[in-house]
């Protein structure tokens, strides 16, 4: 831990030179030019077989748990087979339907040309982006924190903390033009998220302490504090329930199409941070710093680079993108506070940020996915009547094969590639 | 052991440690004088009652004059602090950093309960019931550290176990669903075992797809059977067993030997841990390890078996933490019955140094910060309780940070082992 503190070792007039050659020995050969589709192609084959493998086995699941399965199988087997396969494919159909929207319907409706038709018809798509929105962001603060060779695990507790403050701003400062109050509230919870985020990244530069610990011990001194605001502070006049008051007109990310539909300008904002976190990790000497640290920390304290500052500055970059997932929900979404609002968010972050392989790209894929399924398996959990938990389940098995990459290869007889792959977790419990 | 000495020589010498730990005392000193002792009227009584339920209350109650008694207390935080500036108290710290905070709490009760009454007995009896899921659980999680191998999937764990208990605890009895709950977890553990000493998974990771999976399945058949059919939601509780003779001993003994089979479940397993783990030769294999696991396998210890075996008991006992909160407790099981107190074991481990004893002691501190936090609103004291909910985890933060001196981790605790 204390090698935390010799980060200023001289040499900066070496610094980008020793670098470079520092990361080219530390990544893999540079694929050719033009193999990039085949590299890209190949980097996906172990994600998408994983989530394919989690649909299975979430099948095998809901055939196990549908009641008609049992009451038949006395009778016939073959019939209760029936039966269970027809509970898999009406749940994964409620699935689709529920996510995509029904195409049947969208087709009439475009045909009619009636607008709340078309509006309703592409309602459970518009859910789905509405729900992918704060996995982008929650995914890629624990994608530049892996990058950094940091595990923040804290996203749901600075989604909280983004949240409070967006929620603040956005209710107390009235009489505000839309161009000041939105970037207001917006920047408000960024700098929340930054904060939560701060505190686990300078304990971990000044004194070591590991970031997994700090930042679950955060996560829970972000829920207490919420509880209390919004039982006590923050807590809507002439109320008896834990919520805040609704946010100023002003300060709403505005919704892009009439109700019912939801989807909000955040969407775009996250993409945008999606590119803006590529950037910075792939396009800027900052990045690279960032990037060498994560992969080899002593090696880059070597190089000259600052180690601890790198720390300190990813892990509020990070906790600020939480932040704002959370400002997104307030700002875009519900319009106010209320507790537990994002229920395992920050969790599933973690599942994201792996099965995109800590790469925005991948990130954004992946909450695509997962907004998809969760939002989804509400209607599935009406039509199918299969819990909407069901979800939990498929991703701590799609989570267990990206960890894992060499279950997959065992059952579909992949071979393995010449590097193995990096999950983008290189850092260890006891630090560098 | 020479490495603790070490520690031991440089903890004695690092002068700010020294003067951080003194002008701490004082400032809890000045918070019993100022703070307390300003906002309480004079020649107030505070009443403690040690009533358990029964007849005859454990003991009298005790009427203290809170203004002098406060003094008094305050008077020994300062005495303690300036020793503490002035010459230091050396190796023995830790110990009286203890004792002042012991010192204060006693405070802070007197002045919650001046004017009224508070029963400390029914505290004490709260708070050992809320230590024992988190003990159990930060043994679990001694278990698996002592062996390197991190388990932050003590939450997922608790929870399945609390779910299958409950599920097997209706269909047959309690004792088989109480074997159930634990063999679960057990399962669970050797997933977890299976990724990251096989498969070398990040053990960070392999935790959290427990952690993930056991959310998801326990919520899942929640919401499609134990929600539904209330009969398969109702397992009973195991009920109160006065432990023969030394139930008879005056005060200690219903405090502490006469509640049910998960409090004695923990009193056992601290005891025959400490045992193992530090006097037997089974406890320095495990230890080595975690410590330096090459260096074992050179001396002939199996370190996967040693780190299998270590996963798997940790699951146990965190199965039998979980099932603490369904068959010992509420009788039932709810969606994320657990809220999180998984990682406050996690905590408590690591506040208690990776030590049994240790854990216990933070798992009781915890157990009594959420205890007390359920009478704050009872005895009308002005500090919102969700604060006292936040101690343990500000607390292990500091603790982390190594303000108290730093905790002794095991030195491959996360590392995968690869065999040359």
């Amino acid at each position: 831990m204390s090698e935390n503190n010799e980060d200023n070792t001289p040499k900066p007039e070496a610094k980008r030179g020793a670098g470079e050659i520092l990361l080219e020995e530390l990544t893999p050969e540079t694929p050719k030019k033009g193999s990039w589709v085949r590299s890209a192609a190949q980097s996906m084959v172990v994600p998408v077989l994983a989530v394919f493998t989690g649909l299975i086995f979430s099948g095998i699941f809901i055939f196990l748990t549908t009641t008609e399965v049992y009451t038949t199988w006395a009778q016939s087997p073959l019939l209760a087979t029936q039966y269970g396969i027809k509970a898999i494919f009406q749940a994964y159909g409620a699935l689709l339907n529920g996510s995509l929207g029904n195409p049947g319907k969208i087709l009439a409706s475009l045909q009619s040309g009636d607008p709340t038709a078309i509006r309703n018809a592409f309602y459970p798509l518009s859910e789905s982006l509405v729900t992918s929105t704060p996995y982008i962001f929650a995914g890629l603060a624990v994608a530049l924190g892996f990058r950094a060779g940091l595990f923040n695990i804290g996203a749901e507790g600075q989604i909280f903390v983004g949240a409070i403050c967006s929620a603040f701003v956005g209710y107390s400062f009235t009489n505000l033009p839309a161009i000041i109050h939105l970037p207001l509230a917006l920047l408000a919870g960024l700098l929340g998220g930054a904060a939560w985020g701060f505190v686990p990244g300078w304990l971990k530069a000044k004194t070591g302490g590991h970031e997994v610990i700090n930042t679950i011990m955060m996560n829970y001194v972000a829920f207490r504090l919420s509880d209390w605001l919004l039982s006590g502070p923050m807590q809507r006049p002439n109320s008896f329930n834990p919520i805040s008051p609704n946010i100023q007109a002003s300060a709403e990310l505005p919704r892009l199409f009439g109700p019912p539909l939801r989807f909000h300008l955040g969407f775009f904002l996250a993409l945008a941070m999606a590119y803006a976190v590529y950037w910075l990790l792939f396009r800027t000497t900052w990045g690279f710093d960032l990037r060498t640290v994560g992969l080899n920390p002593s090696a880059a304290r070597y190089a000259g680079m600052k180690a601890s500052m790198v720390t300190m500055v990813a892990m509020s970059l990070s906790g600020a993108l939480a932040g704002l997932a959370g400002a997104n929900d307030v700002l875009g979404v519900n319009h106010n506070l209320a507790m537990a609002f994002s229920s395992g968010t920050g969790f599933t972050s973690i599942a994201l940020a792996l099965l995109g392989k800590s790469h925005p790209v991948g990130v954004v894929l992946a909450s695509l996915l997962f907004g998809f399924l969760q939002a989804g398996a509400t209607q599935m959990q009406l039509a199918a009547n299969v819990p909407v938990d069901i979800i939990g389940i498929l991703q701590g098995v799609i989570l267990m094969f990206i960890a894992a990459p060499a279950i997959i290869r065992t059952i579909y007889r992949l071979r393995t590639p010449k590097e193995e792959e990096e999950g983008g977790v290189t850092i260890s419990w006891g630090g560098a | 052991m020479t490495t603790t000495t070490l520690r031991r020589v440089q903890e004695r010498t690092l002068p700010v440690r020294r003067y951080v730990m003194g002008v701490f005392f004082l400032l809890l000193a000045a918070v019993i004088w100022f703070g307390f002792i300003g906002s309480i009227p004079e020649q107030i009584s505070a009443t403690f009652t040690f009533e358990l339920g029964r007849s005859v209350p454990a003991l009298a109650p005790w009427h203290l004059a809170a203004p002098s008694t406060l003094k008094i207390l305050a008077a020994l935080c300062a005495a303690f602090g300036a020793f503490q500036l002035a010459r230091g108290f050396g190796s023995y710290t830790n110990l009286t950093l203890a004792l002042v905070v012991g010192v204060f709490i006693f405070g802070f009760l007197t002045w919650a309960a001046a004017g009224k009454s508070l029963n400390l007995a029914g505290l004490f009896n709260a708070t050992l019931l809320k230590a024992v899921p988190l003990t159990l659980g930060a043994m679990s999680g001694v278990l698996c550290e002592r062996a390197a191998v991190i388990n932050i999937a003590i939450e997922g764990m608790m929870l399945m176990s609390a779910m299958v208990a409950t599920l097997v605890g209706s269909v047959t009895n309690l004792w088989i669903g109480l074997i159930a709950g634990i063999l679960s977890a057990g399962v669970l553990a050797l997933v977890h075992a299976w990724l990251s000493i096989k498969y070398k998974t990040d053990q960070i990771v392999s935790g959290t797809v427990i952690n993930i999976f056991a959310l998801g399945l326990t919520s899942y058949i929640s919401h499609k059977y134990l929600q539904v059919f209330q009969n398969l939601n109702n397992p009973g509780i195991f009920q109160p067993w006065p432990v023969p003779l030394l139930s008879d001993i005056p005060l200690i003994g219903p405090l502490l030997f006469n509640n049910n089979l998960f409090v004695y479940a923990m009193y056992i397993s601290l005891i025959v841990l400490t045992v193992a783990l530090f006097n037997t030769r089974w406890g320095l294999r495990l230890r080595a390890v975690g410590e330096h696991p090459r260096a074992a396998d050179t001396l002939g210890i199996n370190v996967f078996k040693t780190r299998y075996m270590a996963v798997l008991l940790g699951g146990l006992m965190a199965g039998l933490a979980g099932a603490y909160f369904t068959l010992g407790s509420v009788g039932r099981f709810d969606e994320n019955l657990t809220a999180g107190r998984g990682f406050i074991s996690l905590a408590a481990m690591i506040f208690g140094n990776w030590t049994p004893i240790g854990s216990f002691g933070a798992g009781m501190l915890f157990g009594f910060s959420d205890a007390l936090a359920a009478r704050m609103a009872i005895l009308g004291v002005n500090i919102p309780s969700q604060f006292l909910l936040m101690i343990p985890y500000l607390a292990t933060m500091i603790v982390l940070a190594g303000v108290v001196g730093r905790g002794h981790m095991p030195a491959a605790d996360g590392q995968p082992y690869e065999k040359e």
